[in-house]
């Protein structure tokens, strides 16, 4: 069981109360129409999939139910800091 | 004309106890769900009666009347009097600020679980620490018992109510039997 510190919570969370989001600081398109289908589909489906840390949204789903973004590294499942919605990620 | 009756989902279920810790149904409450920025917590706060507590799962009582911090932008509000024209003067309150406001009364069901046992009994399916250091009076949180999502709240160091969907009411109380039974054993 992982412990999860929620930034809104600002307490540590069992894992269970989590649920994944995905990769964090994606930016959607400001007029998607105007997008061209490259832009759009990397949007919507090429992500970096790196080895190694990875920044992510979380949602804290049985909690505050707020969605927030973590550093995680992939290979050690080791999350080394959780940081609100909105903040840049923070230097290691 | 035909009386309402209201029935409560735990009605006929035996309620959980042991050596150390018994757990009992609470009566009806009006219950709201309010949403919006900390000024619709200031708005609401002289309304209501309890103030809308902006630090992180604290809650704030008043009389019969409890505001607990759910999440940043949100709040369970708990009536235990009953006055039918309160969701009327909290929409009179925020009438100038963008806010959500929901009457859950009836969505929602609350236990109280009480005695030197009852962190230990609600520690059979709660993962959080509820030593009194690290889960103070007055703390809430909406957590896990088990697969049921439910809004645990210390109203004394032994005396916690738990407030659980409707339909998840047995199911919380078998858990809970289940464990005050277990822990009579060891
Ligand atoms: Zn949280």
């Amino acid at each position: 069981m992982l412990l999860i510190r929620c930034p809104y919570c600002e307490m540590e969370r069992p894992e269970t109360e989590f649920r994944y989001g995905g990769e964090a600081h994606l930016v959607r398109p400001l007029h998607p129409a105007a997008a061209s289908d490259e832009e759009w589909s990397a949007f919507l489906y090429l992500r970096v999939n790196d080895k190694g840390l990875h920044a992510e949204r979380w949602r804290h789903a049985s909690g505050c139910g707020r969605y927030f973004n973590c550093l995680r590294d992939t290979i050690t499942d080791k999350i080394s800091v959780t940081y609100k919605s909105g903040e840049a990620p923070p230097s290691l | 004309m035909p009386e309402a009756v209201r029935r409560s989902i735990l009605d006929g279920l035996a309620m959980p106890r042991n050596s150390a810790a018994m757990v009992a149904p609470c009566p009806p409450a009006t219950r709201f769900i309010l949403r919006g920025g900390r000024e619709v917590a200031a708005s609401v706060g002289p309304a209501f009666g309890a103030a809308p507590p902006l630090e992180p799962l604290r809650s704030q009582t008043v009389g019969a009347r409890s505001a607990l911090w759910m999440g940043p932008d949100e709040w369970l509000l708990i009536a235990e009097d009953s006055e039918l024209a309160l969701g009327a003067a909290l929409e009179a309150a925020l009438a100038s600020v963008p806010h959500g406001l929901i009457d859950v009364s009836h969505r929602q069901g609350a236990l109280e679980v009480s005695g030197p046992g009852a962190a230990r009994l609600l520690n059979a399916g709660v993962m959080l620490d509820l030593d009194i250091s690290a889960f103070p009076v007055g703390m809430v949180a909406r957590t896990l018992l088990t697969k049921a999502e439910i809004v645990l709240w210390r109203r004394a160091p032994d005396l916690f109510r738990v407030e659980f969907s409707r339909s998840f009411g047995p199911y919380v109380v078998a858990i809970l039997a289940q464990a005050a039974s277990d822990q009579d054993l060891c």
